[in-house]
């Protein structure tokens, strides 16, 4: 059996191999000098999924290619940000060249890697001023350090629906305005049932109800979670204290975050006809806009009405603020008709009556000045609760950062510990929290 | 081409005959390992050019991920606890369907059919039986008058939970057991009786001699499958939890507590939701390693282990 030479193929191999790495890292680049005014196929990838919003979008399209002929759009609904983001990273022909995000998380790190271009040069090209047409709340959270790199598209505002009936029934007059307020409302909602159940509850602070997470109800205490120097600031924020205390004392007041949390788990799924505040299981319950046109179609047996959400007692006059996020829409870096994607950018973000008839159809709030004093709106009085809570200067969306939402998930994944009673020592452990989000944010830094 | 000398010849004729191997050898595990090592020394957010951190990737995951403390102990504890119990509940099952006089068809069926359930469905029909507040099990236990736990929604239930559904998938475990149980020559146990050998004897000193190579077969594959485990817990955090969802939300796994969090989960997260390629490739490395030297002191051990008779 002759031997093998092993040594002088080892290090060949070996370099073959670093040969192959470094092509393989290189993800195809796009190019902004298509003509889009010639024919041309655009790929465009969107998360709407229920039939109407899936009907409203289609609609959206057809309107767009009869004003430009030249441009057929293929459209891919229902696909998650992961599966966006992977597709960008891999690039190739078949990656789309304008996409929709669900949620405003990722669009630091959209922006800081260059995954979505800036949009910049094609509104100076095509003269689209942001600030006179866009919020500037909606402009904070396309963009990552002056790069725009995402365009709002329709927003959504976070308030609370409220069950009138079981309202009328505890003798409760009006909707609560402060902490102090909900707390007692909560009580006198909440019904018990046997030694550790409810036949109903007032209001359930347990983060995984739901839209409920630990960031979106925080946003009524107006905190900031960084320091100019971008620095999680966390544990030097009062409100942080004030905020779990209060979620603390919510869940005490009716009956603990163990009861509650098993009750929780007899609840139906949240986009169906089985959610906890459709079957009465809860009185009061923090959601976006678009549950009351799922109320209006589920038909709901209860007389139901809108409101902000509670402020804390000492920031009385922000009350009417809520947490602000949206759906944002962009151009693939790796896109090579990126002017054409850009008509489509434009038409969908930036043209009033789009904008109008779309945020009617799927119920979202509308996010350009235009749209919102536009005649065309829906007049649904509760619908325009959710305009005026977005429109409100206390009203806050989630910082962009470059590891996208990372740090929400950490704050989350703190706010579960906190409502389970881990946490013995909230400063020790949000000092922790600020560590690890600083930690995590410089490893993602180039 | 000048005419190739005989032993060149014989060299090619087996590269050749070797070829099929050594391609899907070379490219579904080698230059994979090699990129990833070649990437745990890199910043690389699978975008930009990667730049290469020296150590930087290895020291953030040993000193600042909380998670993968857990996970790790997760994995490990998963895969103590679920091979140890699935070696023997399989051997059981196979001891008894063996011995059965009649119905063997019907008992070998019932118990082989949940393996051929999808896993992730499976998962959720369990995850729906166990459900503390509306699932069967709990009703028909608080019926009897037991307090049962809320299984995937207690930390502490939760990996035990996940060790109970695959026990109840064992029918493939089974089904190599009842072979090895029936490949045992029959003249042995005969042999036993003579000698006054009652059942456990006969089991220590026939039985087990001759299938201690499946066992160690059973163990090892185990191993190595237990270390990739992520369909099932990822799939009953995610449902359990009721967290809805949908374009736009993300889920963290290992719910409830991290305590269904798996190294796997882990580097799916960091590598395709924060795009942490460097970190991502340290744990799988690390997982890499583990699974590596387990796999080698079986193999020491296994040798221990065969009698003089095999």
């Amino acid at each position: 059996m002759p031997r093998w030479r092993i040594r002088t193929r080892v290090p060949a191999a070996l370099t073959a191999a670093g040969l192959l790495l470094a092509g393989c890292a290189n993800p195809s680049t796009g190019s902004a000098d298509d003509d889009p005014t010639k024919p041309v196929t655009l790929k465009f990838w969107h998360g709407w999924s229920a039939p109407g919003e899936v009907e409203a979008i289609n609609k959206s399209i057809e309107r767009f290619e009869k004003l430009h002929p030249n441009i057929d759009v293929k459209a891919t609904g229902n696909v998650p940000d992961s599966t966006i983001n992977q597709a960008l990273r891999a690039g190739g022909g078949e990656s789309p060249d304008v996409v929709v995000s669900f949620t405003t998380n990722n669009v630091g790190q959209y922006c800081d890697s260059g995954m979505w271009v800036d949009l910049d040069p094609f509104m100076k090209k095509t003269g689209l001023d942001k600030k006179k047409t866009f919020p500037k709340t909606l402009l904070d959270y396309t963009s990552y350090e002056g790069t725009q790199c995402a365009l709002p598209l329709l927003a959504d505002a976070y308030g609370m629906y409220y069950n009138k009936d079981a309202f009328k029934e505890a003798g409760i007059a009006r909707p609560p305005r402060t902490m102090s307020e909900l707390k007692a409302a909560a009580k006198k909602l909440t019904v018990r049932s046997g030694k550790d159940s409810y036949e109903r509850v007032g209001y359930m602070p347990n983060f995984r109800l739901y839209q409920g997470t630990a960031d979106r109800l925080f946003a009524q205490w107006g905190p900031r979670y960084f320091d100019a120097d971008g620095k999680s600031r966390l544990a030097k924020e009062p409100a942080s204290y004030d905020y779990f205390k209060t979620t603390n004392e919510l869940l005490d007041a009716q009956g603990g975050f163990k009861d509650l949390e098993k009750f929780r788990s007899t609840f139906g799924d949240e986009m169906s006809s089985q959610n906890a505040f459709l079957t009465q299981k809860v009185a009061m319950l923090l959601d976006g806009e678009w549950r009351g046109l799922m109320l209006k179609d589920a038909k709901a047996k209860f007389d139901w009405g809108v409101a902000p959400l509670p402020v804390p007692d000492d920031q009385a006059e922000a009350y009417g603020r809520g947490f602000i996020t949206g759906t944002v829409a962009g151009i693939a870096h790796s896109s090579r008709h990126q002017n054409a994607a850009w008509e489509l950018v434009r038409f969908l973000t930036a043209d009033t009556d789009q904008v109008v008839n779309f945020a009617n159809a799927i119920h979202n709030v509308p996010s350009t000045f235009a749209a919102l004093k536009s005649p065309k709106l829906d007049a649904d009085p509760k619908f325009r609760t959710f305009f005026r809570i977005l429109q409100s200067k206390y009203s806050q969306a989630m910082p962009p950062s470059t590891n996208g939402g990372a740090y929400i998930v950490s704050f989350g994944d703190f706010g579960y510990s906190v409502e389970a009673g881990h946490e013995k020592n909230l400063r020790e452990g949000l000092k922790k929290l600020d560590d690890q989000i600083d930690a995590d944010n410089l490893q993602s830094e180039n | 081409m000048a005419t190739l000398s005989p032993p060149a010849r014989h060299r090619l004729r087996v590269l050749g005959f070797l070829s099929p191997w050594l391609i899907g050898f070379s490219v579904f595990f080698l230059y994979p390992l090699i990129a990833t090592v070649y990437f745990s020394f890199m910043h690389y957010n699978q975008i930009k050019e990667p730049t290469f951190v020296g150590l930087k990737n290895w020291r953030y995951v040993f000193e600042q991920m909380p998670l993968f403390g857990p996970a790790l102990w997760n994995t490990l504890w998963l895969v103590v606890v679920m091979v140890a119990l699935r070696v023997v509940f399989g051997l059981s099952l196979g001891l008894l369907v063996t011995k059965l006089k009649s119905g063997v068809g019907f008992f070998r069926t019932a118990f082989y059919i949940p393996y051929l359930a999808p896993p992730v469905a499976a998962t959720v029909a369990f995850v729906f039986l166990l459900n503390p507040g509306s699932g069967p099990v709990n009703e028909i236990l608080s019926k009897v008058g037991i307090s049962a736990p809320t299984w995937f929604n207690d930390p502490n239930w939760a990996k035990p939970s996940l060790v109970m559904l695959s026990l109840w998938g064992i029918g493939d475990l089974m089904v190599i057991f009842m072979a090895a149980l029936l490949d045992v020559p029959k003249e042995q146990y005969e042999a036993a009786e003579l000698d006054g050998a009652g059942p456990w004897a006969k089991f220590r000193y026939v039985t087990w001699p001759s299938i201690t190579p499946i066992v160690m077969f059973a163990v090892v594959t185990g191993v190595v499958q237990t270390m990739q485990y992520y369909t099932q817990a990822l799939v009953a955090g995610k449902v359990a939890s009721g967290v809805n969802i949908g374009p736009g939300s993300v889920v963290q796994p290992g719910y409830p507590d991290h305590s269904t969090l798996t190294v796997p989960q882990l580097v799916y997260q960091m590598g395709f939701q924060n795009f942490n390629t460097g970190a991502a490739c340290v744990l799988s490395l690390v997982l890499f390693a583990i699974a590596m030297a387990v796999t080698m002191l079986l193999m020491r051990k296994r040798s221990g282990l065969l009698s003089a008779e095999d």
